[in-house]
């Protein structure tokens, strides 16, 4: 499915720039980079290394502020956001899915997923309705009790994906979700977020260096020395 | 209960939970800073206990009573001919006498104080010391009778009748006594290790002895008509004596309890300084752990603040796990306190007749607690607040 001209802008990126300083100097990373993304998109961000993929997500997920340009979400230029109010935001409107899962080691896989929940008016029963629900939609009901080092690899990303999906937000970022698995669990992996955005219509951005994962966005943007390349699809 | 409070209570139960895990993490380290908060209370109060066994006294003391001595030094008597001149000066409802005996049972390390008093006027001006009417009528009528403290009974197994000598220092000779009376405290303050014997019975003995010596004593003791009139009543005693042989200083029990104290004031202001230290220590102990548990886990509260977790939210889970540390630590430490302090008291009982833990260092203990475990918690919590979240999250992996 492509998305079609007709469609409403997600995420609105508008002449970004973004340094690093290694002392006095300067290093520019992203260079007013300008892109829309689209309702329901499943967006790819290829690269080489160090080429400011990891850099440009976090901007959109609201974790790193901009130098110049400014990003809409959902119509709201999350530059102007104080830290609170931007925390307040990316709880609302922002699912992460890391590399290395990042799950909280002393907690179960249940305490883990609703651990986003906390920060809702969700009443307790809600909440347990939510993550149940999230656990069913990565497949690991039976695993709710196990705590992280009890888990696999690619059973520790889907319970890092069902805490990302519980607060239904509005887009979810993924830097190099298969980069630490294996073949098989990567493949689950990819699966699960390709369903998270056909059956479940999720806005999703991923960082990938791999093209099988690429393949299945449906676009696909190459970023290389700060500069973003046309569209392929 | 409202639905918000639910909602608190349960999200307060859940960082329990998640800073009750997180300090066990490291199972062992945890343990062990536990065990040197524990040890350090601990210390603390002990250190405070035997600073106020020190003062204890001075506390148990009364300014309410007058002790008069030689101005010179209390090493010089003064005549017992002073006893009623001092009686006919205005506001002195009683005068007493006692001199320091410095009798050895046995050998030096029994010690205990005992005095040579003149017992009716000494057990009235003391109603602190507790005495069965029969037992002190018995000590009264007996020469050679003597009045001990329930804890010294205790220590050397004296009962009433219980024939003993001891061994003069500064009155040479061995002195015999028969137990007539054993009192006690009327309340825990009250020294309960003193021995008590008839001042005619030294003075009898030194007459033939060394007769030059005798009729003196070393204090006086003189009770109050008007305890507010303590000031006036001193000078007036003092004016009595002036340009006589032996010239008196009057000072109440308290000031006089005091002076003794103050020669050794440098160790108790070095004790005291000690235990501070202990606690200063502790402190570092506990800071230094804490930062190497947040520096290892500045990853995780990265995380937490990209789903969305608010600064506070990180610095409670730090100092929420801080101050779990530091009270269930010092929450022994106090608990120890009292068993480890009774045994201490029951070793070292001859030197601190009061051992006793006062509720003020139970209050400094908990305030300390409290202390250790934020000024544990300021360091790390400032550097997770400050951490960028895309920075915390680059140090994972
Ligand atoms: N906090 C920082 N301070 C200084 N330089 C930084 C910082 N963060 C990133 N950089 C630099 O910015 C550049 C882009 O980094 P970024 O992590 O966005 O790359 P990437 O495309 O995600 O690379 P990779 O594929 O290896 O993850 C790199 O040269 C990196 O060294
Ligand atoms: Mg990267």
């Amino acid at each position: 499915m492509l998305p079609d001209q007709n469609q409403e802008i997600i995420v609105s990126v508008n002449a970004v720039s973004k340094s690093y300083y290694r002392g006095n100097q300067p290093v520019p990373v992203l260079e007013e980079i300008t892109f829309d993304i689209a309702r329901g998109e499943y967006l790819a961000l290829m690269g080489p290394s160090g080429s400011g993929k990891s850099t440009l997500l976090n901007l959109i997920a609201g974790i790193d502020t901009v130098d110049s340009g400014s990003i809409f979400v959902d119509g709201l230029d999350i530059a102007l956001l104080s830290e609170a109010e931007l925390a307040a935001w990316r709880a609302a409107n922002v699912g992460f899915i890391f590399q290395f899962y990042n799950l909280i080691p002393v907690l179960t896989a249940y305490e883990n997923i609703e651990l986003p929940l906390l920060l809702t008016a969700l009443t307790r029963r809600e909440r347990r309705e939510h993550v149940e629900t999230a656990l069913a939609v990565v497949n690991l009901t039976d695993r709710a009790e196990h705590y992280p080092s009890q888990l696999s690899g690619g059973q520790q990303q889907r319970v890092a994906i069902a805490r990302a999906i519980v607060t239904d937000p509005t887009v979810l970022v993924a830097d190099e979700p298969t980069g630490d698995l294996d073949r098989v669990s990567a493949g689950e992996i990819l699966g699960l977020m390709s369903r998270l955005n056909s059956d479940f219509g999720k806005t999703i951005i991923m960082v990938t260096h791999d093209p099988r994962a690429a393949e299945k966005a449906h676009v696909i943007r190459h970023l290389e020395k700060g500069v973003l390349s046309d569209v392929s699809t | 209960m409202s639905f918000a409070t639910w909602k608190k209570a349960y999200s307060a139960m859940f960082l329990l939970k998640l800073l009750s895990r997180n300090a066990f993490r490291h199972r062992l380290r945890t343990l062990l800073t536990i065990l040197g908060i524990t040890v350090a209370i601990l210390a603390f109060g002990l250190l405070q206990t035997v600073v106020s066994a020190w003062y204890a006294g001075v506390n148990a003391s009364s300014a309410a009573r007058l002790i008069s001595r030689n101005s010179i030094s209390l090493i010089f008597s003064l005549p017992i001919s002073y006893q009623e001149r001092i009686r006919r000066i205005e506001g002195v409802s009683s005068v007493s006498y006692a001199n320091w005996f410095g009798g050895v049972y046995i050998n030096e390390k029994n010690f205990f104080p005992n005095f040579a008093i003149e017992p009716q006027g000494y057990l009235a001006l003391y109603p602190e010391f507790v005495l069965e009417p029969s037992q002190k009528q018995a000590f009264i009528s007996d020469r050679k009778g003597c009045v001990i403290g329930r804890k010294l009974a205790e220590r050397f197994g004296w009962k009433i009748g219980d024939g003993l000598t001891l061994k003069g220092t500064i009155f040479p000779g061995n002195w015999e006594f028969v137990v007539r009376a054993i009192y006690t405290g009327a309340d825990k303050s009250t020294d309960e290790s003193q021995f008590f014997f008839h001042w005619d019975y030294l003075n009898e003995s030194l007459k033939k002895t060394m007769p030059r010596r005798a009729d003196q004593t070393g204090i006086y003791l003189i009770g109050l008509t008007n305890p507010q009139a303590a000031a006036e009543v001193s000078m007036a005693v003092d004016a009595t004596f002036k340009n006589s042989l032996a010239e008196t200083l009057t000072e109440t029990e308290k000031a006089f309890q005091l002076s003794f104290v103050s020669m050794t004031e440098a160790i108790v202001i070095a004790i005291r300084i000690v235990s501070f230290v202990v606690i200063i220590i502790i402190m570092v102990v506990v800071a230094n752990t804490m930062a190497m548990t947040a520096r290892e886990r500045i990853g995780e509260y990265a995380i937490f603040k990209a789903m969305g977790f608010q600064w506070y939210h990180v610095a409670g889970m730090i100092f929420g796990e801080s101050l779990f540390i530091s009270i269930t630590g010092g929450g022994l430490g106090i608990l120890l306190t009292f068993p480890v302090a009774h045994k201490f008291g029951e070793v070292m009982g001859q030197f601190f007749p009061i051992f006793q833990v006062e509720s003020s260092t139970l209050y400094m203990d908990m305030f300390f607690c409290l202390i250790v475990g934020v000024i544990a918690g300021v360091f790390p919590a400032m550097r997770a607040i400050k951490i960028n979240v895309a920075d915390g999250l680059r140090r994972i992996g």
